[in-house]
């Protein structure tokens, strides 16, 4: 029987809280020549590597969406000016589903997914009968890629075959409900598929929280006369905030990054649009219109960078000032 | 289930924690509503993959005259001999090999240097490295597809390297995009462990003389292990799961990994849908070896940074 680890929550998630930051006072001079050109290659090395496939890609995009190319030869770019992003608001007809549809992604998991994998958490926090055996079967979509969780729900999903269809009794008729191929209901075929695999993700990530958390500040709320309820919103929930906060973001970005499953479901078209699909589609696509994925590109990466900011600000803020 | 006796997250702080959740006395409370629940929701969470494992152990007559949902006449293997054979997955799982394995020992490799660099000595820009290395592993990876893809089809590799003439289609330039995006998540697990770990270790080691290699390689990557081990299962599974990276820059489909080729086999075995779970069961597999061999692992991992989804 396999079971999850107990972490330490201070130790693994705040890590760079103060109680763990080395002194600042004690810098170290007496490095050699050697040695600091040893320091340097091993930063120069991983950073070059960083800037070169990471940042420069992300400085060209947004140079890419002010332009018009067809994406062959590099002569051909030209300067556009803000006519993509124009095109793109006003006149790209997937553009506000595909806003929609992200939005909505993130409303779904923010309101669904995650607090179901806390309230799971919290439940299998009680020292239950089978609590390890509950676990493991919602950690197993966790290790399933994106991908494969698309394939599997197609087989729930499908007209023909599906579960849900058969058990309806509708499976193979004309009458069948098509959950994938209805443009009216897909998107929510597809965040059920991404639930499967969410809630697992944060049932872990609280565990670990959960189990961090001092019992003797629920112990001295116990005496102090708080019931159940508010012990775990006033004193445990609060108690959490690092996780909870690496929570928020992780629901933020992966609502930014849903791809996989719309992609496995239909190419993400006919309902299932997300911005990530649409910069595929123009890179990809029949004719390349390089100019119109890099503005979907950069509008993804401003979405983006508010959570990754909040986050990294919250992270690494304390560590700076010093 | 197997019983393993890797240590647990908890033992990789390295500063030791006390441990917050004592085994209490008396006896378990009975708490027949949560089970319920709880039972419920088990029950929701394992349809999908057992009526998957059934719908592959099925025949196509079978299915075919009685319905997908109905008792079985016969159980069978066939589907999944015929979909090993024409989906090709000898072939899909070599490619993931060859690029899963030096994905993530490079990815460990680059990222324990950076993160030493970072966390055991304050230079000006330490910080600020480290807090790009994070931000770049955390945006979509759609924001720099068509950069990269252009990047590397326009970047010219001799024929005898690549016989497409450019990173495109080439096992590097996955290789390179994926190791680039998960330097940030490993650097920042890393620099986190290692930081916490005394500083008087490496101070000592400074004044006997010791180098800075030196002290890298002997002193702080043994003490690591638990954190590289975890973080390498986490990344094996994630390498192996990554979909996107192959199927915008890989573009002949014997050299798709399997994780990417799945997606192919919907065309190439129509509606026929015992086959599609077979594959898709077979795609799990070397998931599962994982799951079992090293689920505290993966675990550990996955808490250890939190930071990525």
């Amino acid at each position: 029987m396999t079971d999850l680890p107990t972490v330490g929550l201070p130790a693994d998630t705040t890590a760079t809280t103060e109680h763990q930051l080395r002194p600042r006072g004690r810098r170290v001079r007496r490095l050699t020549k050697r040695d600091k050109i040893v320091l340097a290659t091993m930063v120069a090395i991983p950073t070059i590597i960083e800037a070169a496939l990471i940042w420069v890609p992300t400085v060209l995009s947004v140079i890419l969406s002010f332009t018009k190319w067809n994406g062959l030869d590099l002569s051909n770019i030209r300067s556009n000016g803000v006519q993509n992003y124009h095109f793109v608001v006003n006149d790209y007809p997937a553009f506000w589903p595909a806003v929609r549809h992200n939005v909505l992604w993130l409303v779904f998991l923010a309101l669904i997914a995650t607090p179901l994998g806390l309230l799971i958490a919290v439940l299998l926090d009680q020292r239950l009968r089978g609590s390890k055996i509950y676990q493991t079967v919602f950690f197993v979509p966790v290790m399933l890629s994106l991908a494969l969780v698309g394939i599997i729900w197609q087989l729930m999903y499908s007209p023909e075959s599906g579960l849900i269809d058969s058990i309806m009794g509708t499976a193979g008729k004309p009458n069948a409900i098509d959950w994938v191929g209805d443009s009216s209901i897909n998107i929510w075929s597809a965040l059920i598929a991404a639930t499967w695999k969410h809630v697992g993700y944060i049932m872990i990530l609280y565990l670990a929280g959960l189990k961090g958390v001092d019992p003797a500040i629920k112990e001295a709320a116990a005496i102090d006369g708080a019931n159940e309820r508010q012990i775990f919103f006033r004193v445990v929930f609060p108690a959490m905030r690092p996780i909870n906060i690496v929570v928020v973001v992780i629901t933020i970005i992966e609502s930014l990054r849903a791809f996989d499953i719309v992609f496995v479901f239909n190419g993400g078209r006919n309902g299932l649009e997300l911005i990530s699909a649409l910069v595929y589609q123009n890179l990809v696509g029949e004719g390349q219109v390089i100019g119109i994925g890099s503005a979907l590109a950069v509008i993804l990466l401003v979405c983006a960078l508010i959570p990754i900011v909040t986050y990294l600000s919250r992270t690494f803020g304390k560590e700076k000032q010093q | 289930m197997t019983t393993t006796e890797i240590p647990s997250a908890a033992e990789l702080s390295p500063l030791s924690q006390p441990e917050h959740s004592p085994v209490r006395a008396g006896p378990r409370p009975k708490r027949y509503g949560t089970h319920l629940f709880l039972i419920a929701m088990s029950v929701l969470w394992l349809i999908p993959l057992l009526w998957t494992l059934f719908t592959s152990l099925r025949t196509k007559t079978d299915t075919d005259a009685n319905g997908y949902f109905s008792v079985p006449k016969s159980l069978t293997f066939s589907n999944y001999s015929d979909a090993w054979t024409q989906g090709q997955f000898t072939t899909a799982f070599t490619n993931s090999a060859i690029i899963v394995i030096p994905t993530v020992l490079l990815t460990l490799f680059l990222a324990s240097l950076m993160a030493f660099a970072v966390s055991r000595f304050s230079w000006k820009f330490n910080i600020t490295l480290l807090i790009i290395f994070t931000a770049g592993n955390m945006l979509p990876p759609q924001v720099l597809a068509t950069p990269i893809f252009e990047m590397y089809r326009l970047t010219p590799l001799p024929n005898s390297v690549s016989d497409s003439g450019s990173f495109l289609n080439t096992y590097y330039g996955v290789i390179a995009i994926i190791v680039a995006f998960q330097l940030g998540f490993c650097t920042f697990v890393l620099s986190n462990y290692m930081k916490a770990l005394p500083i008087d270790l490496t101070e000592a080691a400074m004044v006997d003389g010791c180098g800075v290699w030196r002290m890298y390689r002997q002193i702080i990557m043994p003490l690591c292990r638990p954190a590289l081990a975890a973080l390498g299962t986490l990344e094996v599974i994630w390498v192996y799961n990554e979909f996107f990276w192959p199927l915008l820059l890989i573009t002949s489909g014997d050299r798709l990994p399997v994780t990417t080729a799945i997606n192919n086999l919907k065309g190439e075995f129509l509606s026929d849908y015992n086959l599609i779970a077979a594959g898709a069961t077979i795609t799990i597999i070397p998931t599962l070896i994982v799951y079992l061999a090293l689920q505290r692992q993966f675990v550990a991992g996955l808490t250890l940074g939190g930071s990525k989804g």
